[in-house]
């Protein structure tokens, strides 16, 4: 397979610039659209491409672009296009990758998005502490009004954009589309409930949509090579390609881009290199730290959105973390539970007063003073705010998922410290 | 003296007129003034190193919101300081890819040699630390980042190297 989405990516070697994305033909996508392609004829391309988006939800971008409102059923005013470039997500790491070393693919897959939804704003939501991304894309940028891939009539068509850099302040939950928004309106990132969607009332009370990076990167290649060409490139269920990454104890920890439907273990051992020598697998988050575990017994499960379902787990952002058989499942659960505890924006009670209950049970778990009811605790809150509709929104039923993946497969081990009163692992990294 | 003009001498005898310039291009592509929000504080920030009471009411005051409406957005936010910060914040990650791989051991190293725990700033103020959610950097792991400066592929030789007596603290 042919590399897309990383064709112009060199770790450690300069960014791609204007004159480089064109000569290895980049904004072909966009002179196709803006030269007979109407909006409709681009969404139904990227409806027809069956890309699911790459956030971690895997929602289907044409469907979720056929909710906003188009041409005389929508009111007169602003539409928003967002990137959703707030890369937090515990153990994800390949937005950062496309950002800094081919800006402008992402900026073209939003002009194309933007005119496929009629968006005459767009905003690039990206994490403050993207330095070199917030830097290059801001270049990128200047180098488009200058073109005129950006501003008053795109190339001719009439068509207008206008696209701005905003650089976060901080804090996870804003990955949550609607608490973005209010992020974006200068508030709290609480998110808000739904409905309205913001298709139809987001950014402003305005239709607005929210993307993220990878999914926008997909779009020039699907506007210009079609719907068919990106289908082909899936070697299982999904369409197109994934950038897939792994971290954690392994020899070559790293993120590559490969196609969608990719055996896991194919990942891990011809990519990854396999576990560094004297570790063995335990488990691992296939899609980041809000995911549940999987064990070795998946290794032969295709990186598909389905298949990963059905497993039991979800594909999230396909950058896996890898628990080996030194490191504590309990200490990693408790720093994923801190994190989550950490994060939760305070809204709602079962977050807001759950996640540092579980945080606490875990501690006393971790440090020994754990006692056999924990568990059940554990498996209380797992239920409780585990469940979808309990809470405002996802945060914290994704926190119990690898929680609960982990007291599945790993019960003795909780069990071993807290009939043993320490933790068994002795790694110096559990308290 | 009107009601208006008060406010505008009170903020400008502590905004400056650049400040005010830069929140006011914001303002441009922003249809309500408190949408400027966080962009107010960060410019406060950039130029400040950190966000005073004196300068929240000011901000609230420009904007047209209350300072606790301002106080409870920039507290929010942890990229915004509403306390002093040495000339550096130190940004470390303790997020799981970087625990799996040793960064509690780090973390102690860099205490170690800075003297100072999360939320505080070296006697000489050249650094403040703090934890990070996530940097997105875990094949590099453990990581963290020195002003603007990602680091990588920390270890107690690296932690040495960077801060040990001497050191100005620059990185490349």
């Amino acid at each position: 397979m042919g590399k897309v989405l990383t064709r112009n990516i060199e770790p450690g070697k300069a960014p791609t610039d204007m004159a480089a994305y064109e000569a290895n033909g980049g904004y072909q996508g966009l002179r196709k659209a803006m030269s007979g392609m109407s909006p409709q004829d681009c969404r139904e391309v990227v409806s027809a491409s069956n890309l699911r988006g790459r956030g971690g939800a895997g929602f289907p971008t044409g469907m979720k672009w056929s909710f906003v409102p188009m041409d005389d059923k929508c009111t007169p005013g602003h539409k928003y296009l967002v990137c959703n470039a707030d890369e937090m997500e515990p153990g994800a790491f390949k937005d950062r990758l496309l950002m800094e070393y081919d800006p402008h693919q992402l900026i073209e897959g939003m002009i194309l998005s933007a005119y496929c939804i009629g968006a005459d704003i767009s905003y690039i939501f990206i994490r403050g502490e993207y330095i070199v991304a917030i830097e290059r894309l801001r270049k990128a940028l200047e180098e488009c009004y200058a073109k005129g891939y950006l501003g008053e009539n795109i190339l001719g068509s009439g068509y207008k954009l206008e696209m701005y850099v905003h650089p976060s302040a901080g804090r996870y939950i804003c990955g949550e589309e609607t608490a973005l928004i209010n992020a974006l309106e200068g508030k709290r990132a609480n998110p808000r409930a739904k409905p309205p969607f913001p298709q139809v009332s987001g950014l402003w009370g305005r239709p607005t949509i929210v993307n993220n990076v990878e999914t926008l990167c997909n779009i020039p290649h699907i506007i210009d090579r079609g719907a068919d060409w990106f289908k082909s490139l899936g070697v299982g269920e999904d369409a197109g390609t994934k950038l897939f990454g792994v971290s954690g104890r392994v020899k070559n920890p790293g993120c590559w881009e490969l196609p969608m439907g990719t055996p896991i273990r194919e990942i891990l051992e011809n990519h990854a290199g396999g576990m560094q020598d004297g570790l063995q697998l335990k488990g691992f988050l296939p899609g980041g730290g809000s995911t549940d575990f999987l064990t070795s017994d998946h290794l032969d499960l295709a990186m598909d959105y389905n298949v990963i379902g059905k497993a039991g787990s979800r594909m999230g952002t396909g950058t896996m973390i890898i628990l080996d058989d030194q490191t504590c499942p309990v200490g990693m659960v408790l720093n994923l539970i801190r994190f989550f505890a950490h994060e939760s924006c305070g809204f709602c009670t079962p977050c807001r007063d759950g996640l540092p209950w579980t945080r606490q049970v875990l501690e006393d778990i971790e440090q020994g003073r754990g006692k056999v009811e924990d568990l059940d605790t554990l498996e209380y809150q797992i239920n409780y705010i585990g469940a979808i509709g309990n809470t405002h929104c996802a945060l914290a039923p994704g926190a119990m998922e690898p929680l609960q993946s982990a007291l599945k497969y790993f019960r003795e081990d909780f069990e071993r410290h807290i009939s043993g009163g320490c933790c068994p692992y002795h790694s110096g990294r559990g308290a | 003296m009107s009601n208006a003009k008060m406010i505008q001498s009170d903020v400008s005898s502590v905004l400056t007129l650049q400040e005010m310039a830069e929140i006011d291009h914001e303002l441009e592509h922003i249809p309500y003034k408190s949408g400027a929000a966080i962009d107010a504080l960060k410019i406060i920030q950039a130029g400040r190193g950190w966000v005073s009471d004196e300068c929240l009411q000011a901000i609230a005051k420009y904007l047209g919101m209350s300072s606790e409406e301002l106080e409870g957005v920039a507290t929010f936010y942890n990229l915004i300081y509403r306390r002093p910060v040495g000339e550096k914040v130190i940004l470390f990650c303790d997020s799981v890819s970087c625990w799996i791989s040793g960064c509690d051991s780090v973390k102690q190293t860099l205490s170690d040699t800075l003297g100072v725990d999360y939320g505080e700033t070296t006697k000489d103020n050249r650094y403040t630390l703090l934890p990070v959610p996530c940097l997105g950097a875990c094949d590099r792991a453990p990581v963290m980042m020195v002003g603007d400066d990602l680091v990588t592929h920390l270890d107690d030789n690296k932690i040495n190297e960077l801060f040990s007596a001497g050191k100005t603290g620059d990185q490349s």
